[in-house]
């Protein structure tokens, strides 16, 4: 059975924002909702790195252990996904995230959080919807899984930097640029999610 | 331009050129080869991680908590809450019910030994009263709807199912952040109006000397409150302020504080709401159950004569003074 990654190959991206534009399109994404974002580490100085980053789709997720409803699952291909009808928006998945993907739109004053929102993997949602319906898009985005695609942001990469796919297919990929380029800085998150990671 | 300041111009220039030409490129590193090493600079993300307990970059966006790249505190965080809270509420609210039992088992119904008299005293008036059962209730309130959160998906969640326990759960949020606020009120009052009758005094260590009250034929002098009360009054004070200034963070998130102090918010909230509850747990058991008289004084406001006399000595002969009434007259009739 193929485990579903990210793996955002840090030497290549050149912080062009394509992942971030494509999901925000794809998926519709309301305002002020960034599923996906790039991150720039020591940004200006010698070793400026820039990384993409959003759900990592992490091996025993912690915001689906710390969820009082239980609204958050993996599947099968290790894609986590949540039902938004569940959900009661107390945040705690946002506390327990690692990568910060978690996010919710305003409703109330102050505080009030709304139903969690995040990177789907473009698989859709955990909701009862039928896959690819009208009813599942407008809720959770595009259903790019079902039809056998890969996330959009993998996909509109304009240096090939992030990576989606099987774990072993895209770990294979980025050892064997490492080892031709000589160089790497490693599959940053990887140890975190998915407590293993990518020897070169 | 004079001849002179030619000839200066150009040694000046040729010398910078031959010196800029001689240093090395300092910026690029170069790997043990002697060919370039882009990765030398980086610093990857295990060093990053030990320098500090998170990755931070610059974003482009405005919201200011996605700049984090990576906070592995968050696992540590899912522990505490899965893992330790669970075991340790549970242990603790199951071992104070249990012990109360025990006490009850043991001990019994603390009676009133010369039995009532018949007349009564105002202990508690009407505002006291009404402060009082304005946290107590917003108190019970706010416990079972903060336990959903850490065991509805437990207890409840089995028995209902997901939909509707979802629904109990949004509900019980809402009922959770909104009764704070009076309880927050309930508390200002009981902290105001009971704080001079619980300051510490001597009578308090004979009490204690006498074994509080629960040994039948030992006298156990006392005020207004006995040590016991005393301490449940400076306890709930402490734990109802830690809870309400946690509560209050959790309350508005991300005004002011950054996930790390959120997580500790949380831990706060949750470990003093757990031993608050113990606490009440015990303070209700002695009000009802625990002790026969005890309950009238916050249900309607007074006490019997002979209950005041064997729990409240001290505070009884100082009321009976007050409304100059005889203290003789405590006596029961036959």
């Amino acid at each position: 059975m193929a485990r579903m990654k990210f793996l955002c190959d840090a030497d290549r991206c050149i912080e062009c924002n394509a992942c971030v534009t494509a999901c925000k399109n794809e998926n519709e994404v309301p305002w002020g909702i960034n599923r996906r974002r790039v991150v720039t580490i020591n940004d200006g100085k010698p070793g400026e790195r820039s990384v993409s980053m959003a759900c990592m789709h992490c091996t025993d997720a912690p915001c689906a252990a710390v969820c009082p409803v239980t609204c958050i699952y993996p599947t099968e291909d290790g894609i986590v996904l949540h039902n938004k009808d569940l959900c009661i928006g107390c945040g705690y998945c946002f506390y327990a995230c690692p990568f910060g993907a978690p996010q919710y739109p305003q409703v109330g004053n102050f505080g009030s959080r709304g139903k969690m929102d995040k990177c789907t993997y473009c698989a859709g949602g955990g909701g009862p919807e039928a896959p690819g319906s009208a009813e599942e898009f407008a809720k959770y985005g595009s259903n790019r899984f079902g039809q056998g695609k890969l996330p959009m942001c993998a996909e509109m990469c304009s240096t090939k930097s992030l990576l989606a796919g099987d774990g072993d297919v895209i770990a294979q990929i980025y050892k064997e640029r490492v080892l031709k380029r000589g160089y790497g800085s490693g599959a940053w998150g990887w140890m975190t999610a998915y407590h293993g990671d990518i020897k070169v | 331009m004079t001849r002179f300041v030619r000839i200066r111009l150009f040694i000046v220039s040729a010398a910078l050129l031959i010196i800029a030409a001689t240093i090395p490129a300092q910026a690029q590193k170069l790997g043990p080869d002697g060919a370039p090493n882009p990765t030398a600079s980086v610093t990857d993300q295990g060093t990053l991680l030990k320098q500090a307990p998170r990755i931070e970059g610059r974003i482009d966006i405005p919201d200011q908590k996605a700049s984090v790249l990576e906070q592995p505190a968050g696992r540590e965080w899912d522990y505490f809450h899965e893992i330790l809270l669970h075991w340790g509420a549970a242990i603790v609210i199951v071992g104070t019910i249990l012990f109360l039992g025990l006490a009850y088992l043991i001990i019994g119904r603390v009676r009133i030994a010369e039995g009532r008299s018949g007349r009564k005293i105002l202990r508690f008036k009407a505002f006291e009263r009404f402060s009082h059962w304005l946290t107590a209730i917003s108190f019970v309130v706010l416990g079972l709807t903060g336990l959903n959160i850490t065991f509805g998906k437990i207890v409840l969640l089995p028995l209902v199912g997901p939909d509707t326990f979802s629904d109990v759960a949004q509900a019980a949020k809402y009922v959770h952040n909104f009764t704070s606020f009076s309880f927050v009120a309930g508390l200002v009052l009981i902290s105001v109006i009971f704080f001079k009758d619980n300051f510490p005094a001597k009578v308090d260590i004979d009490w204690l000397k006498q074994g509080g009250g629960f040994i039948r034929n030992k006298h156990a002098p006392a005020g207004r409150f006995n040590l016991g009360e005393k301490l449940v009054f400076w306890f709930s004070l402490a734990a109802g302020v830690a809870v309400s200034a946690s509560g209050f963070l959790l309350l508005f998130p991300f005004y002011g504080t950054d996930i790390p102090e959120m997580q500790i918010a949380q831990v706060v909230h949750a470990v003093v709401a757990i031993l608050f509850i113990a606490l009440i747990l015990a303070h209700i058991y002695i009000g009802t159950l625990g002790m026969e008289g005890a309950f009238e004084a916050m249900a309607t406001g007074e006490v019997d004569l002979n209950w005041a006399k064997e729990h409240h000595d001290l505070w009884l002969a100082r009321r009976l003074k007050e409304d100059h009434r005889d203290v003789a007259a405590t006596t029961p009739a036959e």
